[in-house]
Protein backbone atom coordinates (compact mmCIF):
# COMPACT_ATOMS: atom_id res chain seq x y z
CA UNK A 1 0.00 0.00 0.00
CA UNK A 2 2.72 2.32 1.09
CA UNK A 3 4.72 1.24 -1.86
CA UNK A 4 1.21 2.16 -3.75
CA UNK A 5 1.51 5.66 -2.27
CA UNK A 6 5.07 6.35 -2.64
CA UNK A 7 4.23 5.29 -6.37
CA UNK A 8 1.03 8.16 -6.92
CA UNK A 9 2.89 10.76 -5.49
CA UNK A 10 6.19 10.20 -7.12
CA UNK A 11 4.12 9.79 -10.84
CA UNK A 12 3.04 12.04 -12.67
CA UNK A 13 -0.16 10.36 -12.49
CA UNK A 14 -1.69 13.20 -9.88
CA UNK A 15 -0.66 15.82 -11.99
CA UNK A 16 -1.23 14.78 -15.14
CA UNK A 17 -4.81 13.69 -13.81
CA UNK A 18 -5.53 17.02 -12.52
CA UNK A 19 -3.81 18.65 -15.70
CA UNK A 20 -6.46 16.31 -17.82
CA UNK A 21 -9.56 17.89 -15.57
CA UNK A 22 -8.47 21.18 -16.01
CA UNK A 23 -8.01 20.83 -19.97
CA UNK A 24 -11.20 19.18 -19.66
CA UNK A 25 -13.15 21.39 -17.70
CA UNK A 26 -11.80 24.50 -19.37
CA UNK A 27 -12.82 22.76 -22.82
CA UNK A 28 -16.50 22.39 -22.06
CA UNK A 29 -16.67 25.81 -20.12
CA UNK A 30 -15.31 27.23 -23.57
CA UNK A 31 -17.56 25.64 -25.50
CA UNK A 32 -20.43 26.24 -23.13
CA UNK A 33 -19.69 29.85 -23.53
CA UNK A 34 -18.95 30.01 -26.91
CA UNK A 35 -22.89 29.46 -27.70
CA UNK A 36 -23.02 32.66 -25.55
CA UNK A 37 -20.08 34.31 -27.38
CA UNK A 38 -21.84 33.53 -30.96
CA UNK A 39 -24.97 35.19 -30.30
CA UNK A 40 -23.65 38.20 -28.64
CA UNK A 41 -21.27 38.55 -31.46
CA UNK A 42 -23.96 37.78 -33.87
CA UNK A 43 -26.16 40.12 -32.23
CA UNK A 44 -23.34 43.18 -32.40
CA UNK A 45 -22.84 42.28 -35.56
CA UNK A 46 -26.42 42.62 -36.83
CA UNK A 47 -26.82 45.92 -34.76
CA UNK A 48 -28.22 44.22 -31.95
CA UNK A 49 -27.74 43.92 -28.43
CA UNK A 50 -27.70 40.00 -27.92
CA UNK A 51 -28.98 37.98 -24.98
CA UNK A 52 -28.80 40.44 -21.89
CA UNK A 53 -31.74 38.78 -19.45
CA UNK A 54 -29.84 35.94 -17.41
CA UNK A 55 -27.65 37.40 -15.84
CA UNK A 56 -25.38 40.38 -16.15
CA UNK A 57 -24.56 40.50 -19.98
CA UNK A 58 -26.35 37.63 -20.34
CA UNK A 59 -23.70 35.80 -19.00
CA UNK A 60 -26.39 32.78 -17.17
CA UNK A 61 -27.39 32.16 -21.15
CA UNK A 62 -25.85 29.37 -21.22
CA UNK A 63 -26.77 27.65 -18.28
CA UNK A 64 -30.23 28.59 -19.08
CA UNK A 65 -29.69 27.04 -22.61
CA UNK A 66 -28.75 23.76 -20.82
CA UNK A 67 -31.50 23.48 -18.62
CA UNK A 68 -34.08 24.47 -21.53
CA UNK A 69 -32.35 21.49 -23.74
CA UNK A 70 -32.27 18.94 -20.94
CA UNK A 71 -36.00 19.54 -19.93
CA UNK A 72 -37.51 19.18 -23.36
CA UNK A 73 -38.90 15.76 -24.75
CA UNK A 74 -36.55 13.39 -25.79
CA UNK A 75 -38.28 12.20 -28.40
CA UNK A 76 -36.89 8.66 -30.75
CA UNK A 77 -39.02 8.14 -33.33
CA UNK A 78 -40.37 5.06 -33.99
CA UNK A 79 -39.04 3.77 -37.10
CA UNK A 80 -35.62 4.65 -36.17
CA UNK A 81 -32.99 2.59 -34.99
CA UNK A 82 -32.64 3.25 -31.32
CA UNK A 83 -29.40 2.12 -30.68
CA UNK A 84 -27.49 4.26 -33.29
CA UNK A 85 -29.56 6.61 -32.79
CA UNK A 86 -28.72 7.08 -29.09
CA UNK A 87 -24.93 6.35 -30.29
CA UNK A 88 -24.77 9.03 -32.71
CA UNK A 89 -24.38 12.12 -30.42
CA UNK A 90 -22.40 9.93 -27.76
CA UNK A 91 -19.89 9.60 -30.57
CA UNK A 92 -19.85 13.29 -31.51
CA UNK A 93 -19.58 14.81 -28.25
CA UNK A 94 -16.58 12.02 -27.29
CA UNK A 95 -14.53 12.66 -30.81
CA UNK A 96 -15.01 16.43 -30.67
CA UNK A 97 -13.54 16.00 -26.45
CA UNK A 98 -10.81 13.48 -27.23
CA UNK A 99 -8.93 16.40 -30.14
CA UNK A 100 -8.08 18.81 -27.17
CA UNK A 101 -5.94 15.82 -25.46
CA UNK A 102 -3.11 16.36 -27.60
CA UNK A 103 -2.93 20.08 -27.71
CA UNK A 104 0.19 21.60 -25.52
CA UNK A 105 -1.35 24.25 -23.92
CA UNK A 106 1.59 25.14 -22.10
CA UNK A 107 5.45 24.60 -21.71
CA UNK A 108 5.71 23.19 -18.88
CA UNK A 109 5.25 23.35 -14.83
CA UNK A 110 8.28 22.64 -12.63
CA UNK A 111 6.95 20.65 -9.61
CA UNK A 112 9.36 19.04 -6.66
CA UNK A 113 11.93 19.47 -9.30
CA UNK A 114 10.08 17.32 -11.72
CA UNK A 115 8.99 19.14 -15.37
CA UNK A 116 5.05 18.47 -15.74
CA UNK A 117 4.06 19.48 -19.70
CA UNK A 118 0.87 21.75 -19.81
CA UNK A 119 -0.94 19.16 -22.19
CA UNK A 120 -3.01 16.05 -21.40
CA UNK A 121 -0.25 13.25 -23.14
CA UNK A 122 2.81 14.09 -25.25
CA UNK A 123 2.93 11.44 -27.83
CA UNK A 124 5.56 12.02 -30.83
CA UNK A 125 2.80 11.38 -33.36
CA UNK A 126 0.02 14.12 -31.88
CA UNK A 127 -1.06 15.58 -35.59
CA UNK A 128 -1.80 12.04 -36.74
CA UNK A 129 -3.70 11.83 -33.50
CA UNK A 130 -5.59 15.00 -34.08
CA UNK A 131 -6.28 13.94 -37.61
CA UNK A 132 -7.56 10.56 -36.97
CA UNK A 133 -9.79 11.65 -34.13
CA UNK A 134 -11.08 14.53 -36.77
CA UNK A 135 -11.96 12.14 -38.90
CA UNK A 136 -13.86 9.65 -36.40
CA UNK A 137 -16.03 12.67 -35.65
CA UNK A 138 -17.80 12.65 -38.87
CA UNK A 139 -19.44 9.21 -37.90
CA UNK A 140 -21.31 10.86 -35.02
CA UNK A 141 -23.31 12.98 -37.72
CA UNK A 142 -23.13 9.54 -40.57
CA UNK A 143 -25.00 7.33 -37.76
CA UNK A 144 -26.93 9.91 -36.66
CA UNK A 145 -28.21 10.91 -39.85
CA UNK A 146 -28.85 7.31 -40.52
CA UNK A 147 -30.20 5.97 -37.49
CA UNK A 148 -32.81 9.34 -37.90
CA UNK A 149 -34.55 7.07 -40.56
CA UNK A 150 -35.67 10.06 -42.32
CA UNK A 151 -34.84 11.59 -45.89
CA UNK A 152 -33.45 14.85 -44.63
CA UNK A 153 -31.59 13.55 -42.26
CA UNK A 154 -29.75 11.09 -44.27
CA UNK A 155 -29.08 13.84 -46.91
CA UNK A 156 -27.44 16.07 -44.31
CA UNK A 157 -25.33 12.94 -43.23
CA UNK A 158 -23.97 12.29 -46.91
CA UNK A 159 -23.20 16.03 -47.08
CA UNK A 160 -21.44 15.70 -44.21
CA UNK A 161 -19.16 12.91 -45.07
CA UNK A 162 -18.69 13.65 -48.57
CA UNK A 163 -18.25 17.23 -47.11
CA UNK A 164 -15.21 15.82 -44.81
CA UNK A 165 -13.38 13.57 -46.78
CA UNK A 166 -13.07 16.37 -49.36
CA UNK A 167 -11.73 18.65 -47.02
CA UNK A 168 -9.51 16.33 -45.18
CA UNK A 169 -7.58 15.81 -48.28
CA UNK A 170 -6.40 19.34 -48.77
CA UNK A 171 -5.97 19.84 -44.72
CA UNK A 172 -3.43 17.22 -44.72
CA UNK A 173 -1.89 18.06 -47.70
CA UNK A 174 -1.39 21.75 -46.17
CA UNK A 175 -0.39 20.51 -42.93
CA UNK A 176 2.35 18.10 -44.86
CA UNK A 177 4.02 21.51 -45.93
CA UNK A 178 4.70 22.21 -42.25
CA UNK A 179 5.77 18.82 -41.38
CA UNK A 180 8.31 19.08 -44.12
CA UNK A 181 9.22 22.00 -42.35
CA UNK A 182 9.41 20.71 -38.80
CA UNK A 183 10.57 17.21 -39.51
CA UNK A 184 8.24 16.14 -36.39
CA UNK A 185 4.67 15.01 -36.11
CA UNK A 186 4.75 15.90 -32.39
CA UNK A 187 2.78 19.08 -31.57
CA UNK A 188 4.67 20.29 -28.94
CA UNK A 189 7.78 20.07 -31.21
CA UNK A 190 6.34 22.54 -34.01
CA UNK A 191 5.14 24.87 -31.55
CA UNK A 192 8.86 24.58 -29.79
CA UNK A 193 10.24 25.09 -33.27
CA UNK A 194 8.54 28.53 -33.58
CA UNK A 195 10.15 30.10 -30.34
CA UNK A 196 11.49 33.46 -31.29
CA UNK A 197 8.75 34.84 -33.96
CA UNK A 198 9.37 32.07 -35.92
CA UNK A 199 5.66 31.79 -36.34
CA UNK A 200 4.90 29.30 -39.06
CA UNK A 201 2.37 31.09 -40.63
CA UNK A 202 4.70 33.92 -42.05
CA UNK A 203 6.48 30.77 -44.08
CA UNK A 204 3.53 29.40 -45.21
CA UNK A 205 0.27 31.74 -45.82
CA UNK A 206 -0.79 29.69 -48.47
CA UNK A 207 -0.77 26.37 -46.13
CA UNK A 208 -2.47 28.94 -43.29
CA UNK A 209 -5.33 29.84 -45.77
CA UNK A 210 -5.84 26.23 -46.92
CA UNK A 211 -5.75 24.89 -43.33
CA UNK A 212 -8.38 27.52 -42.26
CA UNK A 213 -10.67 26.90 -45.20
CA UNK A 214 -10.70 23.50 -44.48
CA UNK A 215 -11.04 23.61 -40.85
CA UNK A 216 -14.56 25.92 -41.46
CA UNK A 217 -15.46 22.70 -43.92
CA UNK A 218 -14.49 20.46 -40.76
CA UNK A 219 -16.33 22.11 -37.98
CA UNK A 220 -19.30 21.85 -40.40
CA UNK A 221 -19.24 25.63 -39.72
CA UNK A 222 -20.79 28.66 -42.21
CA UNK A 223 -20.19 29.23 -45.35
CA UNK A 224 -19.67 25.46 -45.55
CA UNK A 225 -22.75 24.08 -43.09
CA UNK A 226 -24.27 22.59 -45.79
CA UNK A 227 -24.56 19.08 -43.13
CA UNK A 228 -27.17 21.46 -41.47
CA UNK A 229 -28.71 23.50 -44.22
CA UNK A 230 -31.95 24.64 -42.81
CA UNK A 231 -33.28 26.17 -45.78
CA UNK A 232 -32.91 22.73 -47.65
CA UNK A 233 -32.81 19.88 -45.05
CA UNK A 234 -35.10 20.99 -42.68
CA UNK A 235 -32.37 20.62 -39.89
CA UNK A 236 -29.84 18.46 -41.67
CA UNK A 237 -28.48 15.68 -39.74
CA UNK A 238 -30.13 16.46 -36.34
CA UNK A 239 -33.63 16.92 -37.76
CA UNK A 240 -34.95 14.03 -35.54
CA UNK A 241 -32.94 14.82 -32.63
CA UNK A 242 -34.72 17.06 -29.51
CA UNK A 243 -33.67 17.16 -26.05
CA UNK A 244 -30.04 16.94 -24.61
CA UNK A 245 -28.85 14.28 -27.93
CA UNK A 246 -29.72 17.96 -30.10
CA UNK A 247 -27.80 19.53 -27.12
CA UNK A 248 -24.68 17.42 -27.10
CA UNK A 249 -24.39 17.61 -31.54
CA UNK A 250 -24.53 21.67 -31.18
CA UNK A 251 -22.04 21.56 -28.05
CA UNK A 252 -19.67 19.06 -30.44
CA UNK A 253 -20.05 21.53 -32.87
CA UNK A 254 -18.27 24.33 -30.64
CA UNK A 255 -16.31 22.02 -29.05
CA UNK A 256 -15.03 21.13 -32.34
CA UNK A 257 -14.61 24.93 -33.02
CA UNK A 258 -12.67 25.27 -29.89
CA UNK A 259 -10.21 22.54 -30.59
CA UNK A 260 -9.68 23.60 -34.48
CA UNK A 261 -8.75 26.96 -33.22
CA UNK A 262 -6.42 25.61 -30.51
CA UNK A 263 -4.78 23.31 -33.71
CA UNK A 264 -4.49 26.10 -35.45
CA UNK A 265 -2.67 27.97 -33.25
CA UNK A 266 -0.35 25.56 -32.55
CA UNK A 267 0.47 24.61 -35.93
CA UNK A 268 0.50 28.13 -37.22
CA UNK A 269 0.61 31.44 -34.72
CA UNK A 270 3.25 29.20 -32.64
CA UNK A 271 0.89 28.41 -29.86
CA UNK A 272 1.86 29.39 -26.52
CA UNK A 273 5.21 31.71 -27.79
CA UNK A 274 4.83 35.49 -27.60
CA UNK A 275 7.55 37.93 -28.80
CA UNK A 276 9.59 38.44 -26.41
CA UNK A 277 9.16 35.57 -24.16
CA UNK A 278 12.66 34.92 -23.33
CA UNK A 279 12.91 38.40 -21.79
CA UNK A 280 9.93 37.89 -19.66
CA UNK A 281 10.96 34.48 -18.66
CA UNK A 282 14.36 35.71 -17.36
CA UNK A 283 13.23 38.81 -15.93
CA UNK A 284 10.10 36.30 -13.61
CA UNK A 285 13.57 34.17 -12.97
CA UNK A 286 15.27 36.67 -11.46
CA UNK A 287 12.69 38.18 -9.70
CA UNK A 288 11.13 35.16 -8.23
CA UNK A 289 13.97 32.18 -8.70
CA UNK A 290 14.14 30.20 -11.18
CA UNK A 291 11.17 27.55 -11.09
CA UNK A 292 8.78 29.90 -9.26
CA UNK A 293 10.21 31.88 -12.31
CA UNK A 294 9.40 29.50 -15.10
CA UNK A 295 5.96 28.55 -13.34
CA UNK A 296 5.16 32.14 -14.12
CA UNK A 297 6.48 32.52 -17.18
CA UNK A 298 4.28 29.45 -17.69
CA UNK A 299 1.20 30.96 -16.87
CA UNK A 300 1.86 33.69 -19.46
CA UNK A 301 2.20 31.56 -21.94
CA UNK A 302 -0.91 29.34 -21.72
CA UNK A 303 -2.17 33.19 -21.48
CA UNK A 304 -1.13 33.63 -24.59
CA UNK A 305 -2.11 30.63 -26.05
CA UNK A 306 -5.96 31.02 -25.07
CA UNK A 307 -6.06 34.64 -26.57
CA UNK A 308 -4.76 32.90 -29.58
CA UNK A 309 -7.38 30.25 -29.80
CA UNK A 310 -10.48 32.72 -28.45
CA UNK A 311 -9.36 34.92 -31.35
CA UNK A 312 -9.80 31.92 -33.35
CA UNK A 313 -13.14 31.12 -32.24
CA UNK A 314 -14.31 34.59 -33.04
CA UNK A 315 -13.42 34.53 -36.35
CA UNK A 316 -15.17 31.57 -36.75
CA UNK A 317 -18.12 33.78 -35.09
CA UNK A 318 -16.95 36.54 -37.15
CA UNK A 319 -16.62 34.60 -41.06
CA UNK A 320 -20.26 33.06 -40.00
CA UNK A 321 -22.10 36.25 -39.91
CA UNK A 322 -20.04 37.36 -43.12
CA UNK A 323 -20.56 35.00 -45.81
CA UNK A 324 -23.40 33.25 -46.87
CA UNK A 325 -23.75 29.56 -47.67
CA UNK A 326 -22.32 27.89 -50.30
CA UNK A 327 -24.00 25.78 -52.99
CA UNK A 328 -22.94 22.20 -52.67
CA UNK A 329 -21.60 22.07 -56.30
CA UNK A 330 -19.84 24.90 -55.54
CA UNK A 331 -18.15 23.44 -51.76
CA UNK A 332 -17.37 20.84 -54.00
CA UNK A 333 -15.32 22.76 -56.69
CA UNK A 334 -13.47 24.36 -54.40
CA UNK A 335 -12.35 21.51 -52.62
CA UNK A 336 -11.33 19.47 -55.14
CA UNK A 337 -10.51 21.57 -58.15
CA UNK A 338 -9.37 24.71 -55.97
CA UNK A 339 -7.85 23.81 -52.70
CA UNK A 340 -6.23 20.66 -53.39
CA UNK A 341 -4.02 22.06 -56.03
CA UNK A 342 -3.30 24.83 -54.67
CA UNK A 343 -2.42 22.73 -51.76
CA UNK A 344 0.06 20.37 -53.61
CA UNK A 345 1.51 23.57 -55.37
CA UNK A 346 2.36 24.68 -52.20
CA UNK A 347 4.24 21.38 -51.27
CA UNK A 348 5.96 21.94 -54.30
CA UNK A 349 6.51 25.51 -53.09
CA UNK A 350 7.86 24.44 -49.70
CA UNK A 351 9.81 21.18 -51.21
CA UNK A 352 11.85 23.65 -53.60
CA UNK A 353 12.27 26.10 -50.66
CA UNK A 354 14.07 23.51 -47.62
CA UNK A 355 16.30 22.32 -50.68
CA UNK A 356 17.31 25.83 -51.84
CA UNK A 357 18.80 26.49 -48.28
CA UNK A 358 16.75 29.85 -48.25
CA UNK A 359 13.20 28.50 -46.40
CA UNK A 360 11.83 32.39 -45.70
CA UNK A 361 12.51 33.98 -48.85
CA UNK A 362 12.56 30.57 -51.22
CA UNK A 363 8.99 29.73 -50.07
CA UNK A 364 7.73 33.29 -50.29
CA UNK A 365 9.40 33.77 -54.35
CA UNK A 366 7.43 30.06 -54.92
CA UNK A 367 4.23 31.31 -54.24
CA UNK A 368 4.95 34.13 -56.37
CA UNK A 369 6.07 32.08 -58.95
CA UNK A 370 2.96 30.09 -58.40
CA UNK A 371 0.25 32.97 -58.70
CA UNK A 372 2.23 34.19 -62.07
CA UNK A 373 2.11 31.13 -63.86
CA UNK A 374 -1.37 30.55 -62.22
CA UNK A 375 -2.45 34.00 -63.46
CA UNK A 376 -0.58 33.32 -67.13
CA UNK A 377 -2.86 29.79 -67.43
CA UNK A 378 -6.06 31.61 -66.74
CA UNK A 379 -5.48 34.30 -69.44
CA UNK A 380 -4.38 31.48 -72.09
CA UNK A 381 -7.54 29.62 -71.07
CA UNK A 382 -9.89 29.31 -74.19
CA UNK A 383 -12.82 32.69 -73.85
CA UNK A 384 -16.41 31.80 -74.03
CA UNK A 385 -18.54 33.65 -76.43
CA UNK A 386 -21.57 35.29 -74.56
CA UNK A 387 -24.01 37.52 -76.43
CA UNK A 388 -25.80 38.10 -73.00
CA UNK A 389 -22.77 39.70 -71.65
CA UNK A 390 -22.08 41.78 -74.26
CA UNK A 391 -19.40 43.78 -72.37
CA UNK B 1 -37.37 54.54 -71.71
CA UNK B 2 -35.93 55.90 -68.84
CA UNK B 3 -38.68 56.43 -66.09
CA UNK B 4 -36.57 57.01 -63.34
CA UNK B 5 -32.72 58.03 -62.56
CA UNK B 6 -32.58 56.02 -59.63
CA UNK B 7 -31.49 52.76 -62.08
CA UNK B 8 -28.12 51.41 -62.01
CA UNK B 9 -26.44 49.26 -64.48
CA UNK B 10 -24.76 46.28 -63.98
CA UNK B 11 -21.39 45.10 -64.19
CA UNK B 12 -21.74 41.85 -65.62
CA UNK B 13 -18.10 41.33 -67.14
CA UNK B 14 -16.51 38.23 -66.27
CA UNK B 15 -15.11 38.38 -63.22
CA UNK B 16 -11.01 38.18 -62.99
CA UNK B 17 -8.86 35.42 -61.72
CA UNK B 18 -8.25 37.81 -58.57
CA UNK B 19 -11.88 38.47 -58.12
CA UNK B 20 -12.40 34.90 -58.66
CA UNK B 21 -10.37 34.04 -55.65
CA UNK B 22 -13.64 35.06 -53.33
CA UNK B 23 -11.04 36.72 -51.20
CA UNK B 24 -10.83 40.23 -51.91
CA UNK B 25 -15.18 40.33 -51.53
CA UNK B 26 -14.66 38.47 -48.16
CA UNK B 27 -12.20 40.80 -46.98
CA UNK B 28 -14.44 43.62 -47.82
CA UNK B 29 -17.54 41.38 -46.15
CA UNK B 30 -15.01 40.40 -43.23
CA UNK B 31 -14.42 44.40 -43.08
CA UNK B 32 -18.32 45.71 -43.05
CA UNK B 33 -19.39 42.95 -40.37
CA UNK B 34 -16.37 43.90 -38.04
CA UNK B 35 -17.76 47.90 -38.73
CA UNK B 36 -20.94 47.19 -37.74
CA UNK B 37 -19.64 45.16 -34.71
CA UNK B 38 -18.45 48.33 -33.01
CA UNK B 39 -20.63 50.74 -34.03
CA UNK B 40 -23.58 52.23 -31.39
CA UNK B 41 -26.59 49.81 -31.05
CA UNK B 42 -29.53 51.70 -31.51
CA UNK B 43 -31.78 49.12 -29.31
CA UNK B 44 -34.18 50.72 -27.01
CA UNK B 45 -33.82 48.61 -23.81
CA UNK B 46 -38.05 48.27 -23.85
CA UNK B 47 -38.67 47.83 -20.30
CA UNK B 48 -36.05 50.04 -18.74
CA UNK B 49 -36.80 52.58 -21.17
CA UNK B 50 -39.27 53.74 -23.10
CA UNK B 51 -39.53 55.60 -26.50
CA UNK B 52 -41.92 58.94 -26.66
CA UNK B 53 -44.57 57.48 -28.88
CA UNK B 54 -45.74 60.95 -30.58
CA UNK B 55 -48.36 62.85 -29.10
CA UNK B 56 -50.84 60.99 -31.96
CA UNK B 57 -50.25 57.37 -30.39
CA UNK B 58 -53.55 55.75 -29.01
CA UNK B 59 -53.32 53.80 -25.37
CA UNK B 60 -54.89 53.30 -22.92
CA UNK B 61 -58.67 54.73 -22.60
CA UNK B 62 -59.66 58.34 -20.40
CA UNK B 63 -63.16 59.62 -19.77
CA UNK B 64 -62.44 63.15 -19.15
CA UNK B 65 -64.03 65.50 -17.11
CA UNK B 66 -64.75 69.34 -18.13
CA UNK B 67 -62.52 71.84 -16.02
CA UNK B 68 -65.03 71.58 -12.96
CA UNK B 69 -64.14 68.01 -12.73
CA UNK B 70 -67.67 66.43 -13.82
CA UNK B 71 -67.60 63.94 -16.39
CA UNK B 72 -68.16 64.65 -19.40
CA UNK B 73 -69.81 61.53 -20.80
CA UNK B 74 -73.64 61.83 -21.31
CA UNK B 75 -73.99 58.01 -22.26
CA UNK B 76 -75.21 58.56 -25.55
CA UNK B 77 -73.71 55.17 -26.70
CA UNK B 78 -72.34 56.98 -30.08
CA UNK B 79 -68.92 55.09 -29.16
CA UNK B 80 -70.39 51.57 -28.57
CA UNK B 81 -72.25 52.08 -31.93
CA UNK B 82 -69.05 53.18 -33.88
CA UNK B 83 -66.64 50.95 -32.03
CA UNK B 84 -65.84 47.84 -34.86
CA UNK B 85 -64.68 45.47 -32.44
CA UNK B 86 -67.71 46.32 -29.98
CA UNK B 87 -66.30 46.33 -27.22
CA UNK B 88 -67.69 49.13 -25.14
CA UNK B 89 -70.69 48.44 -23.46
CA UNK B 90 -72.68 51.53 -20.69
CA UNK B 91 -75.83 51.54 -18.80
CA UNK B 92 -77.12 55.23 -18.96
CA UNK B 93 -79.25 57.06 -15.65
CA UNK B 94 -80.45 60.05 -15.07
CA UNK B 95 -78.47 63.22 -13.13
CA UNK B 96 -80.97 63.09 -9.98
CA UNK B 97 -80.73 66.78 -8.09
CA UNK B 98 -77.67 67.47 -5.95
CA UNK B 99 -75.09 65.12 -8.63
CA UNK B 100 -74.74 68.78 -10.58
CA UNK B 101 -71.71 68.69 -9.55
CA UNK B 102 -70.31 65.14 -10.59
CA UNK B 103 -71.85 64.99 -13.85
CA UNK B 104 -72.20 67.96 -16.35
CA UNK B 105 -75.33 66.26 -18.53
CA UNK B 106 -78.52 65.78 -17.28
CA UNK B 107 -77.69 61.88 -17.98
CA UNK B 108 -74.85 60.41 -17.46
CA UNK B 109 -73.12 56.54 -17.66
CA UNK B 110 -73.43 54.96 -14.74
CA UNK B 111 -71.71 51.85 -15.84
CA UNK B 112 -68.95 52.29 -18.46
CA UNK B 113 -67.22 49.43 -19.60
CA UNK B 114 -64.26 48.38 -22.22
CA UNK B 115 -63.64 44.64 -22.83
CA UNK B 116 -59.83 45.85 -23.31
CA UNK B 117 -59.11 42.11 -25.16
CA UNK B 118 -61.80 43.37 -28.23
CA UNK B 119 -60.40 46.44 -27.91
CA UNK B 120 -58.34 47.02 -30.90
CA UNK B 121 -57.18 50.45 -30.67
CA UNK B 122 -58.80 51.99 -33.49
CA UNK B 123 -59.93 55.38 -32.13
CA UNK B 124 -63.07 55.28 -33.31
CA UNK B 125 -64.58 55.98 -30.15
CA UNK B 126 -62.77 59.19 -29.77
CA UNK B 127 -64.05 60.60 -33.61
CA UNK B 128 -67.64 60.05 -32.57
CA UNK B 129 -67.71 60.83 -29.14
CA UNK B 130 -70.08 64.28 -29.64
CA UNK B 131 -68.89 65.45 -25.62
CA UNK B 132 -65.01 65.15 -26.33
CA UNK B 133 -65.68 62.44 -23.31
CA UNK B 134 -63.63 59.67 -24.85
CA UNK B 135 -59.92 59.78 -25.77
CA UNK B 136 -57.24 57.47 -26.01
CA UNK B 137 -53.97 58.63 -23.89
CA UNK B 138 -50.62 58.59 -25.71
CA UNK B 139 -48.75 58.09 -22.87
CA UNK B 140 -50.19 54.87 -21.10
CA UNK B 141 -50.46 51.22 -22.62
CA UNK B 142 -52.94 49.04 -21.26
CA UNK B 143 -50.89 46.79 -19.18
CA UNK B 144 -50.58 43.05 -19.91
CA UNK B 145 -53.30 40.48 -18.19
CA UNK B 146 -52.95 37.98 -16.28
CA UNK B 147 -56.12 37.00 -15.40
CA UNK B 148 -59.55 37.02 -17.45
CA UNK B 149 -61.13 38.53 -14.53
CA UNK B 150 -58.81 41.83 -14.96
CA UNK B 151 -60.02 41.96 -18.99
CA UNK B 152 -62.93 44.34 -18.22
CA UNK B 153 -62.48 47.38 -17.36
CA UNK B 154 -65.04 49.55 -15.44
CA UNK B 155 -65.10 53.41 -14.60
CA UNK B 156 -62.65 52.90 -11.69
CA UNK B 157 -59.72 52.94 -14.36
CA UNK B 158 -60.89 54.76 -16.68
CA UNK B 159 -62.31 58.19 -15.40
CA UNK B 160 -59.77 61.22 -15.09
CA UNK B 161 -57.85 61.62 -12.11
CA UNK B 162 -58.15 65.38 -11.34
CA UNK B 163 -55.16 65.61 -9.95
CA UNK B 164 -53.28 63.63 -12.35
CA UNK B 165 -55.15 65.30 -15.49
CA UNK B 166 -54.21 64.49 -19.04
CA UNK B 167 -53.03 66.28 -21.25
CA UNK B 168 -51.35 65.87 -24.87
CA UNK B 169 -48.12 67.46 -25.19
CA UNK B 170 -46.59 67.95 -28.07
CA UNK B 171 -49.18 69.99 -30.76
CA UNK B 172 -46.72 70.78 -33.53
CA UNK B 173 -44.13 69.02 -34.96
CA UNK B 174 -41.43 71.03 -33.72
CA UNK B 175 -42.42 70.50 -30.41
CA UNK B 176 -42.81 66.04 -30.84
CA UNK B 177 -39.72 66.28 -32.42
CA UNK B 178 -38.33 67.67 -29.56
CA UNK B 179 -39.35 65.19 -27.30
CA UNK B 180 -38.34 62.29 -29.62
CA UNK B 181 -34.96 62.56 -29.35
Amino acid sequence: MSSFVQWLTESMFLWKALIIIVIFAITLGIAAYSTWAERKVAAYIQDRRGPNRAGWGGLLQPLADAGKMFFKEDFIPAQADRWLFILGPCLSMFTALMSSAVVPFGNSFIIGGKEVFVQAIEINIGILYVFGVVSLGVYGVMIGGWASNNKFSLLGAIRAASQNISYELAMGMSIIAILMMSGTLSLREIVAQQHGGNWNVFYQPLGFLIFTVCAFAECNRTPFDLPECETELVGGYHTEYSSMKLGFYLFAEYINMFASSAVTACLFFGGYNYPGMDFVESQLISALGANAGHNVATLVGIGSMFTKILFGIFFFMWVRWTVPRFRYDQLMNLGWKGLIPLAVGNLVVTAGAILSGYKLVGIWIGLALMVVLISVGWSMRPKKKNAIMGA
Amino acid sequence: MQLTNRAKKTDKSELSLFERSYLPSLATGLGITIKHFFQAKPTIEYPEQKRYLGPVFRGHHILKRDEEGRERCTACGLCAVACPAEAISMVAQERVKGEEHLYREEKYAAVYEINMLRCIFCGLCEEACPKQAVYLRHDKFVPVFTDRSDVIYGKDQLVEDMNQRYQRDAWTKEDAMKLWK
